[in-house]
């Protein structure tokens, strides 16, 4: 008792100093002393409680069986948990509580409890998880950051937004990210992939049509427009909508009404519009694809969504991310990456973007049998980038001299992917031509093709 | 005076809203009437612990750490609330009988 009184009075003036509660206690879970902020959260003095069992002082939400105060002081690892204590003033505290071994003198051990109140970043959390992180966009690096910061920007108003990035990269999480921020939360969020329709269907889609106004119109079809009443409607591919159908959604939009197909009554709307493509819109308008006055009437907002490979570090974030979400939904306990599985994870371009990385991701989670992902369970992809990256590999091919693209072919025939039929039709052509060293009547032999036929696919290809 | 104890095992409990039993004594005249008797609550809630407390018509709640809300709650229905009580059930009866328990009491050291 003598030497434990020792160890107070010498540890009490060090740890009095810090704005924070701790407490030591000892291997059997009773309280050797606590500072003064614990005091003051307890409601306790040192004197009348030291020797008492601790949980009855931190009145926290641990469970008494298993509790990590407990396993710290007998395996000696530290821990961290966040749990709740009910403090002096009969208020409810979320806590963080980091337990460490503390050597306390030379005859006893004990651990050390320093308990943080979180009330804060609870209220920023539940603040922000409110706001943003719950939409699904993750990331910490700067350009998505950046975008999360414009985030409550975009959402508060009521302008029509343009959204730009590549495919895969999250334009319409983003989307509907902004739709769950605004104050049209309550109504509806409609998306309409405008490239998936062809242009008579997709105006029925989307201004609706009334019984009778077409061939096949047997009822009334209120159109995207106004199921989208008092919402957001998210018109992705906004580049592949036809001509005739830009005029239509430029009245809409100026006018916030407009004809049902086949009605004589005109409709009034409250959506908001957010267009989405991966198309350079610039570009279209230039080649007369896209009406620059819908351009300029879409582009009162703008948002990028940068690509994956531009968000430096935010790849490890989200391979652990949909690798723990697809360990859940198949039920497998897959820990991580390994080393060199993580290497090739980071080193790789993404030119699919987030989406791709999802793909690669849930593939190697199925096929996996081991507590980590290994790089076999990768897609060839990632293994080998050079021969299989569909953006790359059109022009890498024509680059590399003919007796490499052949080594590399007879290595393995089966490492060459193509996204379509032409490229691998085209892969097919210059493979046996380099394997007949150029002869066009061998190589439409081998191919089984009339010699006029490979010089027609040849053309076609662009092969010299 | 009906009594009602917070416990965890022979303890009173930390925590009311964590609490999984709570013991029930009728104090008359200083002394405890009958057998005290022993309830276990289906499932852990300050609010049905509350609800159960003035359906019991209990006058003296004795507990550790209390919300504010079940504080208030308790106390606006007429319950003495008595928190932040350290030590054995046993105990914290005998003080309560002749009145000396108050809140923030460490009884006793285990």
């Amino acid at each position: 008792m003598k030497r434990s009184t020792l160890k107070r009075a010498d540890v009490l003036p060090f740890i009095n100093c810090i704005p924070h509660g701790i407490a030591l206690i000892d291997v059997a879970g009773n309280l050797l002393c606590m500072n003064d902020y614990l005091e003051v959260i307890s409601g306790y003095k040192n004197q009348d409680v030291v020797g008492i069992s601790a949980r009855f002082v931190l009145r926290s939400s641990l469970p008494k069986k298993n509790n990590p105060i407990d396993k710290v002081a007998l395996t000696r690892e530290p821990a961290i948990v966040e749990t709740d204590i009910i403090s002096a003033t009969r208020k409810k505290m979320p806590v963080r509580i980091t337990v460490t071994p503390f050597a306390g003198g030379d005859t006893q051990s004990c651990v050390l409890c320093f308990i943080e109140d979180i009330s804060f970043l609870k209220k920023l959390d539940e603040h922000y998880g409110g706001e943003i992180r719950s939409f699904g966009i993750r990331g910490h690096s700067k350009a998505i950051q950046d975008l999360l910061d414009f985030l409550p920007v975009l959402s508060r108003t009521d302008a029509t937004l343009l959204i730009t990035g590549e495919t895969g990269t999250g334009k319409d999480l983003l989307a509907q990210a902004i739709h769950d921020g605004s104050d049209r939360a309550a109504y509806s969020f409609i998306k309409v992939n405008c490239g998936a329709l062809p242009g008579a269907l997709l105006e029925s889609e989307l201004f609706g049509h009334v019984r009778g106004a077409f061939t096949g119109a047997h009822t009334d079809k209120p159109g995207m427009f106004r199921l989208a009443q008092g919402g957001t409607l998210f018109l992705t591919e906004i580049g592949d909508l036809p001509l005739p159908l830009q005029v239509k959604l430029l009245t809409v939009l100026d006018d916030k009404e407009f004809f049902p197909l086949g009605s004589s009554k005109k409709v009034q709307v409250d959506v908001r519009v957010i267009a989405g493509t991966h198309w350079n819109l610039d570009n279209l308008i230039k080649e007369e694809k896209f009406r620059e006055d819908l351009y300029f009437r879409l582009n009162v907002l703008r948002a990028h969504v940068p690509p994956l490979r531009d968000r430096q570090g935010d790849v490890k974030l989200l391979a652990d991310y949909f690798l723990q979400k697809f360990a859940v939904e198949l039920k497998k306990v897959i820990q991580g990456f390994t080393a060199p599985a993580l290497s090739l994870l980071m080193d790789y371009s993404y030119p699919g973007n987030v989406r791709e990385l999802s793909n690669i991701i849930e593939c190697a989670a199925n096929m996996c049998p081991e507590k980590k992902i290994t790089p076999e369970y990768l897609s060839d992809n990632i293994r080998f980038p050079s021969l299989s990256s569909p953006s790359e590999k059109g022009t890498k091919v024509e680059k590399t001299d003919g007796e490499q693209i052949l080594r590399r072919l007879s290595e393995d025939r089966n490492t060459i992917f193509a996204d379509n039929w032409k490229g691998t039709e085209k892969n097919m052509i210059m493979e046996t031509l380099l394997f007949c060293k150029g002869k066009k009547g061998a190589a439409a032999k081998e191919l089984g093709w009339g010699r006029s036929t490979l010089w027609r696919k040849m053309k076609q290809h662009g092969i010299s | 005076m009906r009594i009602l104890l917070v416990l965890q095992g022979d303890w009173i409990a930390p925590r009311f809203d964590l609490a999984t039993e709570v013991l029930l004594a009728i104090i008359h005249k200083g002394k405890v009437e009958g057998k005290p008797r022993e309830i276990l609550l289906s499932r852990l809630s300050g609010e049905e612990l509350c609800g159960l407390i003035v359906k019991k018509d209990v006058t003296h709640v004795i507990c550790g750490g209390i919300e504010e809300g079940h504080y208030q709650y308790l106390t606006w229905k007429g319950v003495d609330v008595i928190d932040q009580v350290i030590g054995k059930a046993r105990y914290a009866l005998r003080l309560a009988k002749t009145g000396q328990l108050v809140c923030g009491t460490v009884i006793g050291k285990g």
